[in-house]
């Protein structure tokens, strides 16, 4: 009886602590299309590709740009687009599916809801991923949210946004270089041995700040940190104590393996210069 | 009017032929990472895909790319590709993104990519747009915290040999063409869009030290110098065959030269004797005879391709083992420390 009074506004969605992983490559992406979205149009909008992780993760790993039309309120979405670049991507990475839709801007609007009740349909609660190109509020705003559905009893009132913890993953950036990304131009992709010395440099600069901060505290410049200073003696101790004569032995018949080989790969290839002139030179006449 | 209209074509086809060769490919980072992307999730298996861009002046920009599907031996299915490809440049078209075909990258690994097939794909390629790229990308190596990108195009001369099915060792020798003059590698530029320089700038995680320099710093490079020195002694082993047929060529040269002028001698004794005995001599050639046809000689083409990925083997043990050295020596200073 009791039950029956009661009106109840229910949640729609179970999923409670759902997070979402976004590559660079997807932000990249969203900004290329921005950059070369049609006139007049004042946002862009596209389909996120990934697949749910077992413990509910939404794993982002690609997106494409759809065409769309906004205005007053009315959404025009290229759905025949949509479909054929799903099936073209789907050939290439079967295991990719649509796990959303993302958009420039700030926030959610309108509009939002309406393209969200699309999605809904291709997929079972879509995340909505939103990257501020226009830096409105002098800064980068990149967000995620997922929608629950406001209902009351059969009627649907209303849609609500809520936000869900964003990871941008930078791995793959991390393998181009950052300095290489961040810069508009850059004159060449930085070889191996100018990526090792940089590497290099970047452990010199943390020894340095370590043998800083010891000599701070020690010194009693700085306070000491218990935290930082078990770390620093976990390092200190992932170290091998070894006495120096092993250590040199080591080192040392590392060293001749590769002196080894790299001496055979040089022979080697001094023997296809030879091999090469032996060749075209060798006529019968 | 026509006529006019085909002058012009002929103008614009003459000034084309004038472009200044290409120097530099300036890819977008959104294409690299694209291309990452996909061969990392298909490694070790190796796609493919293509490339999408402008060509200005003596610059390839590089804006964007499509992977293809992995192939199938099938002509269904390759109709199935060829449609793909069109329905892809169709859809990237509506959303502005170049649509121009420029080349084409692929994965490989440890760089062994210098076969037939990539030949004959430049050429098929080269046949439609004049100027292209060959962009690859080793996804092997990233484990090693470096970025294999590389550029490749055919040399013109190497070209020219190719299509009319010259490289025998007489025209080399004229054009002065060696194995390294196959493939000429153009320097890659990158270029961001100020947006995302910016958004860049702004998402750079503060930590002073990044996954790239673990990898890098690592001491052990075992497993990978011990797959390229298989690579090389497989491709040793190949060579030395090709060697062998060209050994087998000249022996069998030699030995018709050999029949040729025991045949030749005697055909002149016996002209003598029928001189002498007042009749006409014989012609000193006979093209029905079979030591006279010629022996076809062997291609090339193969030893020179065995040859370059020796060459590239080679580099890169030589590399690998040179910043082992450096990593080593860094090991040292610590340990003194």
């Amino acid at each position: 009886m009791a039950s029956s009074e009661r009106t109840v506004l229910q949640l729609s969605s179970s999923s409670q602590n759902l997070s979402a992983k976004v590559p660079a490559l997807v932000i990249f992406n969203i900004c290329d299309c921005y950059v070369r979205r049609p006139d007049q149009a004042e946002r862009v909008i596209g389909t996120l590709l990934g697949c749910v992780l077992p413990d509910g993760t939404v794993d982002v790993r690609n997106s494409y740009a759809v065409p769309h039309n906004e205005s007053l309120g009315q959404v025009a979405l290229d759905i025949e687009y949509h479909h054929t670049m799903l099936i073209s991507h789907q050939k290439v990475n079967p295991k990719e599916v649509i796990v959303g839709w993302y958009s420039t801007g700030l926030g959610v609007n309108g509009g939002s809801a309406l393209i969200h009740e699309f999605y809904s349909r291709e997929v079972s609660n879509p995340i909505h991923l939103t990257v501020d190109t226009g830096f409105t509020n002098g800064e980068l705003t990149i967000k995620a949210y997922v929608s629950h559905n406001l209902s009351l009893g059969d009627w649907q009132m209303a849609a609500q946004f809520q936000e869900i913890p964003l990871d941008l993953r930078m791995e793959e950036a991390d393998g181009v270089g950052f300095d290489t990304l961040k810069a508009t131009a850059v004159d060449k992709i930085p070889n191996e041995l100018e990526v090792m010395e940089a590497s290099m440099e970047r452990l010199l600069a943390l020894i340095d700040d370590i043998y800083k901060y010891v000599d701070d505290v020690v010194e009693g410049h700085a306070l000491p940190d218990n935290n930082v200073g078990r770390l620093i003696s976990d390092a200190v101790g992932s170290l091998p104590k070894l006495p120096a004569s092993v250590f040199d032995k080591l080192l040392n018949d590392s060293l001749q393996d590769y002196l080894l080989l790299f001496y055979l790969s040089s022979i080697t290839r001094s023997q296809l210069i030879l091999a090469e002139k032996l060749n075209t030179a060798a006529q019968i006449l | 009017m026509a006529n006019t209209m085909a002058k012009s074509f002929l103008q614009v086809a003459a000034t084309e032929e004038a472009a200044p060769p290409l120097r530099v490919i300036q890819m977008e980072g959104v294409a690299i990472l694209k291309i990452i992307k996909h061969c990392k999730d298909h490694s070790p298996t190796l796609v493919t895909g293509q490339l999408l861009g402008l060509d200005v002046g003596s610059v390839l920009e590089v804006t964007n790319c499509f992977p293809f599907p992995i192939r199938e031996e099938d002509e269904e299915i390759e109709a199935d590709g060829a449609n793909y490809q069109l329905e892809m440049m169709r859809c990237l078209r509506e959303v502005n993104v170049d649509n121009n075909t420029v080349g084409w990258y692929q994965s490989t690994l440890l760089g062994s990519f210098q076969t037939v097939e990539l030949i004959e794909t430049f050429m098929n390629y080269q046949e439609n747009i004049r100027r292209c790229v060959c962009i690859i990308y080793d996804p092997s190596r990233s484990d090693q915290g470096v970025l294999a990108l590389k550029a490749l195009k055919l040399s013109d001369s190497f070209m020219e040999l190719y299509r009319n099915n010259n490289i025998t060792g007489e025209k080399l020798r004229e054009k002065n063409l060696s194995w390294v003059d196959i493939f000429e590698e153009i320097p890659i530029k990158v270029s961001n869009s100020a947006l995302i320089s910016a958004v860049m700038t702004k998402l750079k995680p503060n930590t002073p030290v990044t996954q790239c320099d673990y990898d890098r710093l690592r001491l052990s490079s075992s497993s990978l110098m011990e797959r390229n020195m298989e690579f090389l002694i497989e491709c040793m082993d190949d060579l030395s065959m090709e060697q062998q047929k060209f050994q087998f060529y000249y022996r069998n040269l030699s030995r018709q030269q050999a029949q040729q002028q025991a045949w030749l001698q005697k055909r002149r004794a016996e002209n003598m004797t029928r001189k002498a005995a007042g009749e006409d001599p014989l012609p000193e050639e006979d093209p029905t005879n079979h030591i006279f046809k010629p022996i076809p000689e062997p291609s090339r083409l193969d030893s020179f391709l065995i040859t370059n990925q020796i060459a590239n083997y080679c580099n890169q043990i030589n590399g690998v083992s040179g910043q082992s050295l450096n990593k080593l020596y860094l090991m040292k200073a610590l340990q003194e420390d």
